[in-house]
């Protein structure tokens, strides 16, 4: 088993937030894979949606599932991160006071993505964009 | 305890997302923040907020959320009530503020 998909994710448009997750979702449910790893994945990737949307101007998620790994790289074009070990820190957020207000930006972002995924690496460049690789192993036991 | 049950012993307000009224609650989890929701809410909870947009409802699908329940008489933003009725969950209204309609979901489902 081999297979990829890609989905553009829109800056700024919450209304569409979470529509790859939830194409995902029914994608690895349909392959059934384990709920758990499900469960994690659509974290991690809701999570990594939101960043593009509330953060960036464009961006595209790439999901890549084979036999033991789910692979998920977003890349977006946008402001970039600064300082990732400091927008690592729980709580550390540079979100909009409107973006605020709908219950997002608390900062819970990345220690979510970090917390469900087994393996992740953020590369960012200031003024240009970030890239977020997550892999989630999908027999863990 | 069924998401109808509920709504009948709270006197809660059936907005939208009928055919999610036979949804089984298994436990609560209260937060108006989407990240907290996202990352530590379990199937089957009913979530108590005062989010009244349209992504409460992705992250109710996503996370296989019984039923949603706004605080103090929020009502719905337009697009949400659609959504709730296509992912076939409940939003219900509460006239209680955040921490007395907590109790009231806690007593009864515990």
């Amino acid at each position: 088993m081999f297979m990829n998909f890609e989905f553009n994710v829109e800056g700024g448009n919450f209304t569409k937030a979470g529509t790859a997750s939830s194409q995902v979702k029914k994608i690895l449910k349909q392959l059934n894979v384990d709920s758990k790893v499900i469960k994690r994945v659509v974290v991690a990737l809701y999570e990594a949606e939101v960043n593009i949307v509330a953060h960036a101007w464009s961006g595209k998620a790439l999901i890549n599932i084979s036999t033991d790994r789910i692979d998920l790289k977003l890349t977006d074009e946008g402001p970039g991160i600064p300082d990732i070990e400091l927008a690592m820190q729980q709580g550390y957020s540079t979100a909009s006071s409107a973006v605020r207000e709908m219950g997002f930006g608390a900062g819970m972002g990345l220690s979510n993505i970090k917390n469900n995924c087994d393996e992740l690496e953020i590369t960012s460049e200031v003024g240009i964009g970030t890239v977020v690789q997550m892999a989630i192993y999908l027999n863990t036991k | 305890m069924n998401v109808l049950e509920l709504a009948e012993k709270l006197n809660l307000k059936v907005i939208s997302g009928n055919e999610g009224l036979s949804n089984e609650i298994t436990g609560g989890y209260a937060s108006d923040l989407l990240s907290d929701v996202i990352g530590h809410a379990d199937a089957g909870n009913i979530w108590i907020t005062l989010q009244t947009h349209k992504n409460v409802m992705a992250i109710a699908s996503l996370k296989d959320l019984a039923a949603v329940v706004f605080v103090n008489n929020l009502q719905p933003e337009d697009d949400m009530a659609d959504q709730s009725n296509e992912e076939n969950i409940p939003v219900l209204v509460s006239s209680d503020p955040a921490f007395t309609i907590n109790g009231k979901i806690y007593q009864l489902i515990n």
